[in-house]
């Protein structure tokens, strides 16, 4: 009898905690209130099952403890009941797979309309490149990195002249706007994650991989790195601030174009960095794998 | 009786000395329980690891010592030693060296040698993994899952020696879990005796049978992921390693894919949850069926329920890696196998409780630790169906949901079998008894303890509180209330560690002190239990091997004077 009693107190505790536990999602500030519904679905449906199976656990507890005299009744197989029950079970799954693989097919599809931004990890800090007027990121390569040109943009690739370098880890984005965020690593894993987007990515260093969102509410938010990256992991912290068009347009004013950094270099490690250049041309991968 | 070749006692090797018994020992029995003390030694220092990071989360810097790097190295041994020294090594190891040949009427594995040699590689891989506490810059602090680059590059505690000890380690498990995998397939198939086919064999057997050969699938993904990235480390190759930078310096590297250690270790990592997960799911329909008095409920369906599962879980991999920079399309493929085992698996659950439904349930300490099983995988099984469904993973994956379910579903759901079985077949392997306080206390702490640390953690990964952080810091979207949950369960968790010693102290009091044990205390109708002598000797059952005429479940059965019938009594 208390087993029953505390199993079925626990069901009801689950949910107790739930209606009244502090922790839930943080408001959501992107698009992706298809993921949240996904979730919210799963969610009710594995409630659900999880209430009336160990209701049904509490019950059976109770009904059929042993008592002097009971007997077990022998039934080695019932299949109807265990065909319903897989019915049952795959409708439950379906209902949930539907809308969650609806939701990925819309996370997988980048709007044409998408701006670019690229987050560049390493440990354990996050800069940015945007690409500029002409809308295209230069390419970029480790070879080409040097203490002036930390981000390691081609030097001779004329799309990359007139990217614009973001050397802090404040990235500020447009709201209403569709963005595609491809995402670099110059040493080690990284995840670029930001809980009120709810979207994320690995950073993986040799390839570019990317996700996208449109942020909808104006505000500041946190940037946390979500894949272990070493001693620092915890602390690689970044900040996005989501603000309409005028006030992005200010800030984006105010960042030195790859030409600009360019200018402001010695001759020195000019000529270093053009050297690395023309070292062997081998395409950056770009994509993933 | 006609006598067969197994019956043929003179090739045994009858060890004289006390070293030939119970140290180079090629019996079974003992090597179950030279790999159970050992698993259950090295999950002591697992245990330790996982109190000094809950006092770390729970309040941070109270222990001095314990600083970013050490933290990491916790979580990372804790991991490695959780999942394969403790419940790979004790469910294998343990249970299927010891359960297999006595549930199948089989007087020995039938490697013996072989068998011996996988408990002392083992060991050997056990070792090697403890002196990563001693090399220096102390054990890899890279995560369970020893993601390159950042496994061996700077930055990363214990990069330089390791990650060695730990790659050689893993390396030498597996070798010892081939000769023992090798032992578990071949007696099954080889070694039962007259009368038990495949379909009367209990479900312990079927777990352990099915696992095993997950096993020597899956174990040499892991074995090459091991011996790549020990070159990558020591050869300067680039398997894993692209062109990239350490610590601001261009490495020598080029042309490596970090993706491909990820494939080959969740290869591996997928079906190693369920090689864990399938000999608990057969011992606990055995402990349900036993001490609840009813045939397991949909034998047939539960048997192929196993092996569908051991067959999916090897096409569900990359669900590990939704957010891994992989081609995104492959998640459409992996949500759908990932959301379709759950089929089997909740038949399973379903067939556990139709056998509690109109039985008998006697509610002893291996019955509540069954149903306390049922609880927490139900819990765990749930939740892992969000992470499955692909997009609603998104949001969660990396954060601390991720860890509630797996600590969930594959931490404390087979411990608690794990703990069930124990107490079940203590009085066949020692011939004693435990105390039943000791064991019903035991269960209600561990129980509702462990309910209490990883309930609200589910809740704080939908907040979206990462996983591996040393410290949350000043976080503008986690509230003050976080760190209190975090207090909340660290005194859970140290409740739950003390209580373990609850386990302890009944185990060796009863080892020496406990009320002399009936061959059959529970009225089980599997072979093991009907052996000549309790504890077994050598070679299990004298003179002549049992003949089965039914299956393991003849319980209650109408008619019948007794109220099971063990498999081995002739049809009258």
């Amino acid at each position: 009898m208390p087993v029953a009693i505390i199993i079925a107190a626990l069901v009801l505790g689950s949910i107790a905690f739930h209606v009244f536990s502090p922790w839930w999602q943080t408001p959501l500030a992107s698009n992706w209130g298809s993921i949240d519904s996904a979730l919210h679905i799963t969610l009710w449906i594995c409630a659900a099952a999880f209430v009336s199976l160990n209701l049904f656990l509490a019950y059976v507890v109770m009904r059929y403890r042993h008592r002097p005299g009971n007997r077990a009744h022998y039934e080695p197989e019932n299949p109807r009941l265990e065909k319903r029950l897989i019915v049952w079970t795959a409708i439950g799954i379906a209902g949930m797979l539907a809308p969650g693989l609806a939701a990925w097919s819309k996370y997988v599809t980048v709007p044409k309309s998408a701006g670019i931004v690229e987050a560049v990890g390493q440990q354990w800090q996050w800069t940015f490149r945007l690409p500029g007027p002409d809308g295209v990121l230069g390419t970029a390569a480790v070879k080409y990195m040097t203490p002036d040109n930390p981000l390691g943009i081609n030097p001779s690739d004329p799309f990359g002249r007139d990217d614009l370098l973001v050397e802090s880890s404040e990235l500020h984005l447009p709201v209403g706007k569709p963005v595609k965020m491809m995402l670099r690593s110059k040493d080690v894993l990284h995840d670029f994650y930001v809980p009120e987007f709810r979207a994320k990515m690995d950073l993986v260093p040799g390839i570019s991989t990317y996700f996208w969102l449109t942020p909808t509410t104006p505000g500041r938010y946190e940037i946390l790195c979500a894949e272990l990256c070493g001693t620092g992991h915890h602390a690689m912290r970044g900040t996005v601030i989501v603000e309409g068009a005028k006030a992005y347009h200010q800030w984006l004013a105010q960042q030195t174009s790859f030409t600009q950094r360019l200018a402001l270099m010695g001759p020195a490690s000019l000529s270093t960095l053009l050297a690395s250049a023309n070292a062997c041309t081998v395409p950056t991968s770009r994509g993933s794998l | 009786m006609a006598t067969t070749i197994a019956d043929d006692l003179r090739p045994m090797h009858h060890p004289r000395s006390w070293i030939g018994k119970y140290v180079w020992s090629q019996d079974h029995k003992v090597i179950a329980i030279q790999y159970g003390l050992t698993a259950i030694s090295i999950g002591l220092v697992a245990l330790v690891l996982s109190v000094l990071m809950r006092l770390q989360l729970g309040f941070p810097g109270a222990v001095p010592a314990i600083q970013p790097d050490n933290y990491l190295q916790f979580v990372s041994m804790h991991g490695m030693i959780m999942v394969v020294y403790l419940l790979t090594a004790l469910l294998l190891g343990g249970f299927g060296n010891y359960l297999i040949p006595l549930m199948i009427g089989a007087r020995d594995m039938v490697f013996p040698f072989v068998n011996m040699l996988s408990y002392w590689f083992y060991l050997l891989s056990v070792l090697i993994l403890v002196t990563g506490f001693f090399v220096p810059g102390g054990p890899t602090g890279a995560g369970w899952t020893l993601y390159p680059p950042q496994a061996i590059s700077e930055g990363t505690p214990g990069h330089q020696w390791g990650i060695v000890t730990m790659l050689v380690s893993l390396a030498v498990f597996v070798v010892a879990f081939t000769m023992g995998g090798l032992n578990y397939v071949t007696t099954v198939l080889q070694a039962r005796t007259k009368g038990m086919t495949l379909m009367r064999m209990p479900l312990s057997v079927w777990g352990i049978f099915i696992a095993s050969i997950m096993g020597l699938l899956a174990f040499p993904a892991l074995f090459v992921a091991a011996i790549m990235m020990l070159l990558d480390h020591l050869a300067g190759t680039s398997f894993f390693m692209p062109a990239m930078q350490s610590m601001g310096q261009t490495t020598a590297t080029v042309g490596g894919s970090p993706i491909l250690f990820q494939h080959l270790f969740w290869f591996f990592g997928h079906p190693e949850v369920y090689i864990v997960a399938l000999p608990a799911f057969g011992i606990v329909s055995d402990l349900i069926s036993v001490h609840a008095r009813r045939n397991i409920f949909g034998y047939r369906m539960m048997v192929w329920a196993i092996i569908i599962i051991g067959g999916l879980s090897f096409v569900v991999w990359a669900h590990h890696m939704y957010v891994s920079g992989m081609n995104p399309y492959f998640g459409f493929f992996f949500a759908v196998s990932t959301l379709v085992i759950a089929i089997p698996t909740a038949i399973k659950v379903y067939n556990w409780l139709l056998t509690l439904w109109r039985g008998d349930i006697h509610l002893r300490v291996p019955m509540l630790f069954a149903i306390g099983f049922i609880f927490t995988f139900i819990h765990g099984g749930l939740t892992g169906l969000f992470l499955g469904n692909v997009s609603v993973d998104v949001p969660l994956s990396d954060t601390f949901f991720v860890v509630a379910h797996f600590h969930m579903v594959m931490g404390v759901s087979p411990i608690l079998v794990i703990f069930g079985a124990i107490y079940h077949w203590y009085p066949k392997i020692t011939g004693r008894m435990w105390n039943d306080m000791l064991g019903k206390m035991h269960f209600w702490i561990t129980f509702l303890g462990v309910y209490a640390i990883f309930l609200p953690m589910h809740y704080l990964g939908i907040l979206g509180v990462p996983r591996r952080y040393f410290a949350l810091g000043e976080t503008a979207f986690i509230p003050p209330s976080v760190h209190l949950a975090n207090q909340a369960i660290t005194v859970a968790a140290l409740v739950v560690f003390t209580a373990q010693s609850l386990f302890f102290i009944n185990m060796i009091w009863s080892l020496f002190r406990g009320a002399k044990a009936d061959p059959n205390p529970w009225g089980a109708a599997s072979l093991e239990w009907q052996t000549p002598d309790t504890p077994p000797h050598h070679g299990n059952w004298g003179p002549h091997l049992p003949t089965v005429y039914r299956w393991a479940y003849d319980y209650n059965v109408p008619g019948a004077p007794r109220d099971f019938i063990p498999q081995d009594e002739p049809p009258s």
